[in-house]
């Protein structure tokens, strides 16, 4: 456990936080990748995922591109495009494999917190004379919240440990420790970096946690128990919501 | 595409290794999540401690899983043993949620008529609970064994070789096919491991054909 100590006296000399590569830089450019990362992929995830929530149709496209968009790997994905963009346009590079990575949760988030809502509840809403469009946003979005924020916590999470692949190609982030201390054979570097990256996700993964606990409506909180609200309750208990790790780096 | 015929023996080789690494994973996880997932479903005072520390396992970045392993374990980074159970470690962050959710899935009358008609504890685990949670364990199956193998590539960074070796030599040598070649190579092995886990599944439980749509969904935004 030398070595653990060492990474902690490495995380907490006080010259890796100035100058250029300073820990506070790559803990913001890890954070920047995510947010926009995670805010394109919403772009286009979450509206196409509320239309075949609410429309019903597509889902079978919708899980057969996620099943394909998990099946690539995304280091190799990023290498590609990389060398695809060229050397000029690394960032975009990332980026685009990072909303690529993103998608298929998002997606997931959108149309299962749709799906999940009671049929008896969307057919009173439009019962009791709600338009299409009122239905949407008063009913459904509200319900579905939950899940969507369920989503984007995977989604954050994966995006945030795969950003460290970044600095492969020298994009830098919190991988960077981690990549050059592995060629200088420095491990406490190594295991220095590995530990603020896994507790930047735990923080991101709490933070989640407290937001979706947010995201479920008054109106259902008070219901918990009842046999229908059950379904729409996000489930407290439940802490990470694991993804299929496609890529986690 | 000139690099990939000339490399054929070189792809096919990592191809193999890379399966078996995954493979190797995927079961392992798999086993073990069954007797982790039963815990956390039959006892619920364990159930959030389980589901929270398997969940927290899956936030720690792959990379740094890599290389932490290695300083607990005290073995070197650069072997094998440490991917594979690196992999393991993330196939039972998902799996144990699967397992527990596929068994709350089972119907209480089901299983109320099961002990009705004779069934004890663990032959009623074995012929009824397990059977009929099997849909909801096979779908997170399914998700664990394309993440591992996706994953995987991500070994060659701690120096494991497999499909991983086609990024990191073709990002130096700048060989697009080669790259691209890799690429395809973990999404065919991957679709042939899910359409196998789905020929398997619809052997063993005919009855699952088509069935829980909205759970399979919910396991998918939960994924």
């Amino acid at each position: 456990m030398n070595l653990l100590a060492d990474a902690f006296a490495w995380l907490f000399a006080p010259e890796q936080w100035t100058g250029p590569n300073a820990l506070q830089h790559l803990l913001a450019q890890q954070l920047s990748f995510t947010a926009t990362a995670v805010a394109i992929a919403a772009l286009i995830a979450v509206p196409l995922g509320w239309a075949i929530g609410h429309t019903g149709r597509g889902r079978e496209v919708a899980v057969a591109f996620s099943g394909a968009a998990r099946a690539v790997p995304s280091f190799g994905l990023l290498v590609l495009l990389v060398l695809v963009f060229g050397v000029l346009r690394k960032p975009e590079a990332a980026t685009v494999t990072f909303v690529i990575l993103a998608i298929p949760s998002l997606l997931a988030g959108a149309y299962a917190g749709f799906e999940a809502i009671d049929r008896r509840v969307v057919d009173a809403a439009r019962a009791v004379g709600m338009t299409g469009a009122q239905i949407l946003w008063r009913v459904e979005i509200p319900l579905g919240l939950p899940l969507l924020v369920a989503g984007f916590r995977s989604a954050v999470l994966q995006v945030v440990a795969t950003v460290t692949i970044a600095a492969y190609v020298n994009l830098g982030g919190l991988g960077l420790p981690i990549i050059t201390g592995l060629s200088l054979r420095r491990y406490e570097v190594v295991l220095g970096g590995a530990i603020l990256v896994a507790l930047l996700a735990l923080v991101l993964d709490a933070l989640f946690a407290l937001a979706q606990r947010a995201a479920v409506p008054h109106g259902i909180r008070a219901d918990q128990g009842h046999p229908t609200g059950r379904r729409l309750d996000p489930e407290p208990a439940a802490p990470a919501t694991p993804d299929t790790a496609d890529t986690h780096p | 595409m000139d690099w990939v015929s000339e490399n054929l023996d070189l792809i096919g080789s990592l191809t193999l290794e890379h399966l078996r690494q995954s493979v190797i994973a995927i079961a392992a996880g798999f086993a073990l999540s069954l007797p982790l997932g039963w815990v956390a479903w039959r006892y619920r005072l364990l159930r959030g401690w389980v589901i929270t520390v398997t969940g927290l396992l899956y936030t720690i970045p792959s990379l740094a899983l890599l290389m932490i392993l290695p300083v607990v374990a005290g073995y070197p980074a650069t072997s094998e043993t440490n991917l594979v159970i690196a992999l393991t470690i993330y196939a039972i962050a998902i799996m144990v949620r699967a397992v527990t959710d596929g068994l709350d899935s089972v119907d209480p009358a089901v299983r109320r008529s099961a002990t009705a008609v004779g069934y004890g504890a663990a032959r009623r685990f074995w012929a009824v609970d397990l059977p009929l949670a099997g849909p909801v364990i096979l779908a997170g199956l399914r998700v664990t064994a394309v993440s591992t193998i996706s994953l995987a590539t991500v070994g060659i960074l701690v120096g494991v070789t497999n499909l991983g070796y086609l990024f990191t030599n073709g990002l130096q040598r700048r060989i697009v096919p080669e790259v691209l070649a890799g690429i395809v190579a973990v999404a065919v092995i991957a679709l042939l491991i899910d359409l196998a886990l789905m020929a398997a599944g619809r052997t063993l439980m005919p009855w699952a054909r088509g069935a829980a749509p909205a759970r399979r969904s919910a396991a998918e935004a939960a994924s």
